[in-house]
């Protein structure tokens, strides 16, 4: 370690020769009152920005959905508020809880609430089948793309979502209706003699629901795509595996929180849908996001509409739950 | 001009025990739940030193330093800069500063805000900041970039931004994060001594935080190695290299064969070692902390191993005879693997003064290896 | 990559983009027809235009729309920024599990639920203090920023998480107190993604149809909710005109933001590689 030495040396006639004192800073002022003025800054600094996206959300969204939770266990009674109260002081000091589930009893009870119900379900799960079929070979075709022709491709998906969901949904209802253009090209080419009926059906919402919320299916798939290595597909048909063995034991399992991530953005808002069924769906296409709309507006039943929320909110809280158990273990799985 | 009269303090100023230390790190403790990143260290640190923290990753190194800059606030223990306590004083408020491993350049801002920032934050006047940012530009030769945006610059441009920047603060102590482990590196050994100048002409006190040993020997005065948030060992890189204390500073830098053996005899200025893995016996400098009896761990590096096809005119002690196991041509020097008869495998390595045409030697080539007994190292754990 | 399975992505994209654009090109189309209706084509017209503006219905609440949407985004982006910044940057806190919690909720929670809950709460608040005084734009945009804040918060969560903490660390250890670090440093960087969660926060506010109904009054008919009703009664040619305006706005508005953003990309990829080269 001769460099060391000689470098110490260097150093020592260096220093003697072109040292510049250097400016002596004001001394740090200590103490306890500084301290605690730091202390006191960091913390209310934290506190701000902390406390006011809390107190906003606490006040405008939990503290409401709470008082919905409390009126649903309520009566319905003539009067404003149309509810009864949960608690009356009885004599001094006394509290009588009046709790009714009556409410919570009529939604099973009523085969109306459980068919809305059990449909929403069984729409918005077909609607998210469907949107990641298409979104699936869109978002593959679109990962698999020219780099120059990816981002103008993804600004194409993205387009039709940055226009008005509702004037997106009125768009297919000039489309689907009985002198819509649909039936009127098939009339014309003469392959049927008289319209179909489309609109206020099943088939018209399914159309519908998959063509507003496909954009949400392609795009996290798309992202998730989009960031496997294509050397993967290289190296798996290096190896001897055709395309399609190669999709099937390389692309897609590797997409799968792509897969979950999409399906939870499509099949969660559609579960409690309202513009669509409104304005394509038909009587027999009961959506729950219309009955609770109608509860409330038209019946004026706080505590039945009320009930009828609390009771989407579980049936959505479900699968959310299993979304984020699912990504929380992606998340330990990937360093 | 003639140097003066030295002192040995002078450039090591640790040796002198009325000097008070620049920077005092008492028993520092930092906790992140469950995980003890540094665990109960304390230091010393001198004016004008450059002094090394080196250590694997993960070994606390950097967490030490952060806590120095005032991102972590310890767990326990007290940190003194300047005879002050600064344990509680946030970030802003300590006079340190920092260059950190990404160079961390504001993005939005030209090289001459970039540096011009912290001065501004100190509230000078309008021609001081002016006049000190050029004479900081002019010291790490970035003039010419002044009005450049970071994304405009090379790695090794950003970097001398990223230490203008600290140094117009005219901290007391420059906090330095793998300063060079960004650049390529041709760069990274000009840097070293570019680094090594400017820290001697401002004399402002360096700490440098580094995985690279080789790095930490060329810059410092004095390296603590870290190791599991703790310092296994602080001395000056001859120190350190010459002299570890134990098993993991030995190993850690440079490479080094360890035999492990008993001490059989005391001898007058000598210790006689037993070792199951060598035929003959080692000889040992004496030490007065080693006694007959004892298990030892005498330690030897490859380039002070001697190779030679002959068997060496006295072999008595310090002489093993093996079978070349693997050779490697690094061209100023040559490396060898040699497996001894009781399987342990010894690093040998011996320079090339010689153009050499053909290998000297061959695989399975019976060798002999021996040691002048003042090369050896004992060490402690 | 073998041509035969590209041709038939192709083709899957190709149906998939006609999926998604012909109806909007057949809606914009009809906006044109001279014919009261959107089906058959008669002749060229800009009609359906000047009904439209005729219609001051529409134009007031287009303008009420306008006016929420954009006080909606202010504030929700103000209070969305504040919300990233404590997710990412301020490590654990008390209550943070739950905190994390509001601010991702009302991207899952039906719009349904919401508009209930907070028109329910509304009420009760009005009965309790005296305000808000019924419903009106106050409380649409109240809604509309709850709503938009966790979408705020998500992107400027994301945008926060990729950046290096490390720029903020400097600046504050050259001196920069923390609010200071905020001006300086964290906006100035994350301004991409405040413009980015501003307009979606705008085109929400802007396209909301559930929340307001629930809680918009009398007097604050905003636009979706205008076209709402006029679309349950069936198609109507004004409503295509409106539509094509809509749609001609977004594309530019996308269009233009892309181009520049693609424009800043090449001149910042070209500065990169002179450096580079500069450096050899």
């Amino acid at each position: 370690m001769n460099v060391n030495s000689v470098k110490l040396n260097d150093q020592t006639i260096a220093i003697e020769e072109n040292r510049v004192p250097p400016t002596e800073k004001p001394v740090v002022r200590s103490g306890k009152l500084r301290h605690l003025l730091n202390a006191f800054e960091a913390r209310t600094w934290r506190n701000i920005v902390i406390g006011i996206p809390y107190i906003w959300m606490l006040l405008l969204f939990f503290l409401p959905f709470l008082y919905v939770f409390k009126i649903s266990l309520a009566e319905s009674i003539m009067a404003r508020p149309p509810f009864s109260t949960l608690f009356t002081w009885v004599g001094d000091a006394q509290v009588s809880i009046n709790l009714v589930f009556d409410n919570y009893l009529l939604l099973l009870q009523d085969a109306l609430y459980t068919t809305a119900y059990l449909n929403s379900l069984k729409i918005a799960f077909v609607a998210t089948l469907i949107c990641l079929i298409i979104g699936y070979i869109m978002a593959y075709g679109i990962a698999r793309a020219q780099p120059t022709m990816r981002n103008i491709l993804l600004l194409l998906v993205i387009l039709p979502f940055w226009t008005s969901f509702l004037l997106r949904v009125y768009a297919w209802m000039g489309l689907l209706a009985n002198h819509g253009i649909i039936n009127n090209l098939l009339l014309a080419i003469g392959l049927i003699d008289k319209p179909i009926q489309m609109m206020y059906t099943n088939f018209a919402m399914y159309v519908v629901f998959v063509y507003s919320f496909l954009p949400f299916m392609i795009l996290p798939l798309y992202a998730n795509l989009e960031k496997l290595d294509a050397t993967l597909d290289e190296a798996s048909a290096d190896l001897g595996a055709k395309p399609v063995t190669t999709f099937l034991t390389i692309t897609l399992p590797l997409s799968v929180p792509g897969i979950i991530a999409g399906c939870m953005l499509v099949f969660i808002p559609a579960v409690g849908e309202f513009v669509i069924p409104t304005l394509v769906g038909g009587p027999d296409s009961l959506m729950i996001g219309r009955m609770l709309f109608d509860e409330f507006f038209a019946n004026r039943d706080w505590p039945v509409a009320s009930a009828v929320a609390v009771v989407l909110l579980i049936l959505l809280v479900f699968p959310f739950m299993l979304y984020k158990h699912f990504s929380a273990k992606q998340e330990e799985r990937s360093p | 001009m003639k140097p003066l009269e030295e002192k040995p303090w002078d450039t090591q100023p640790w040796l002198d025990k009325h000097k008070k230390p620049f920077l005092e790190i008492r028993g520092v403790t930092k906790k992140f739940g469950d995980f003890t990143a540094v665990n109960n260290v304390s230091l010393e640190i001198y004016k004008s030193e450059l002094f090394c923290l080196l250590g694997g990753s993960g070994c606390g190194k950097t967490t030490l330093l952060r806590v120095l800059a005032g991102f972590e606030t310890p767990t326990e223990g007290k940190i003194f800069i300047d005879g002050v306590d600064v344990t509680e004083l946030p970030p802003y408020e300590r006079p340190v500063n920092m260059m950190f491993q990404s160079y961390a350049i504001f993005p939005h801002m030209s090289v001459e805000k970039n540096i011009a920032y912290g001065l501004k934050r100190e509230r000078l006047p309008k021609a001081e900041i002016r006049s000190r940012v050029e004479d900081v530009l002019e010291l790490v030769q970035m003039s010419p970039f002044a009005k450049r945006k970071p994304h405009q610059l090379s790695g090794g441009q950003q970097q001398r931004v990223a230490l203008a920047r600290a140094l117009v603060k005219q901290p007391k102590i420059l906090l330095l994060d793998e300063p060079l482990a960004a650049l390529d590196r041709n760069l990274r050994e000009e840097t070293q001594f570019e680094l090594m100048n400017i820290q001697d002409k401002l004399g402002i006190t360096f700490i440098v935080v580094t995985h690279d040993q080789k790095e930490a020997m060329t810059l410092s005065t004095r390296i603590a190695v870290m190791n599991k948030g703790q310092f296994v060992e602080i001395g000056t890189p001859t120190d350190i290299y010459e002299y570890p204390q134990s098993r993991f500073t030995a190993n850690f830098i440079g490479s080094i064969n360890i035999f492990e053996g008993v001490v059989k005899e005391d001898r007058l200025d000598s210790h006689v070692v037993r070792c199951e893995d060598t035929e003959c016996d080692l000889l040992i400098d004496r030490d007065s902390s080693i006694h007959a009896g004892e298990s030892v761990w005498v330690a030897i590096r490859p380039e002070k191993i001697n190779v030679s096809k002959e068997e060496p005119a006295d072999h008595h002690f310090n002489t093993v005879r093996g079978k070349i196991l693997d050779f490697g041509y690094l061209g100023n020097l040559s490396v060898y693997n040699v497996e001894l008869d009781s399987g342990k495998i010894v690093k040998a390595s011996a320079p090339n003064r010689n153009r050499i045409s053909k290998h000297r030697v061959d695989w399975d080539d019976i060798v002999y290896l021996s040691w002048e007994a003042a090369n050896t190292v004992v060490l402690s754990g | 990559m073998n041509s035969k399975r590209n041709y038939y992505l192709l083709i899957g994209m190709g149906f998939g983009f006609a999926f998604l654009y012909i109806p909007i090109i057949l809606l914009m189309l009809f906006s044109f027809n001279k014919a009261k209706t959107t089906t058959t084509w008669s002749s060229f017209s800009l009609r359906w235009y000047q009904v439209l503006f005729e219609n001051d219905a529409i134009i007031n609440a287009a303008l009420i729309s306008l006016r929420i949407a954009v006080i909606s985004a202010t504030v929700a982006t103000i209070v969305g920024v504040l919300a990233g910044i404590a997710l990412v940057r301020f490590g654990k806190f008390k209550g943070k599990t739950f905190f994390s919690g509001l601010m991702v909720a009302p991207m899952i929670m039906p719009e349904v639920i919401t508009g209930l809950s907070l028109l329910l709460f509304f009420v009760a608040l009005e009965d309790l203090l005296g305000w808000p005084d019924g419903r009106g734009m106050t409380t649409i945009a109240l809604a509309h920023i709850t709503f938009c804040i966790a979408f705020v918060a998500v992107i400027i969560q994301s945008r926060l998480q990729g950046m290096n903490e490390d720029l903020e660390e400097a600046a504050m250890d050259l001196g920069g107190r923390p609010v200071r670090v905020l001006f300086d440093i964290t906006l100035p960087l994350i301004a991409p993604a405040m413009i980015s969660g501003w307009l979606l926060s705008f085109t929400m506010s802007l396209d909301d149809v559930i929340l307001a109904s629930f809680v918009s009054g009398p007097g604050s008919t905003t636009l979706p909710l205008v076209i709402f009703s006029k679309v349950k009664l069936g198609v109507s040619p004004d409503i295509n005109a409106l539509a094509t305006i809509i749609i001609g706005i977004v594309t530019v508005g996308v269009f233009g933001a892309g181009w520049l953003m693609n424009k800043k990309e090449k001149a910042y990829q070209r500065d990169i590689q002179m450096a580079v080269a500069a450096n050899k």
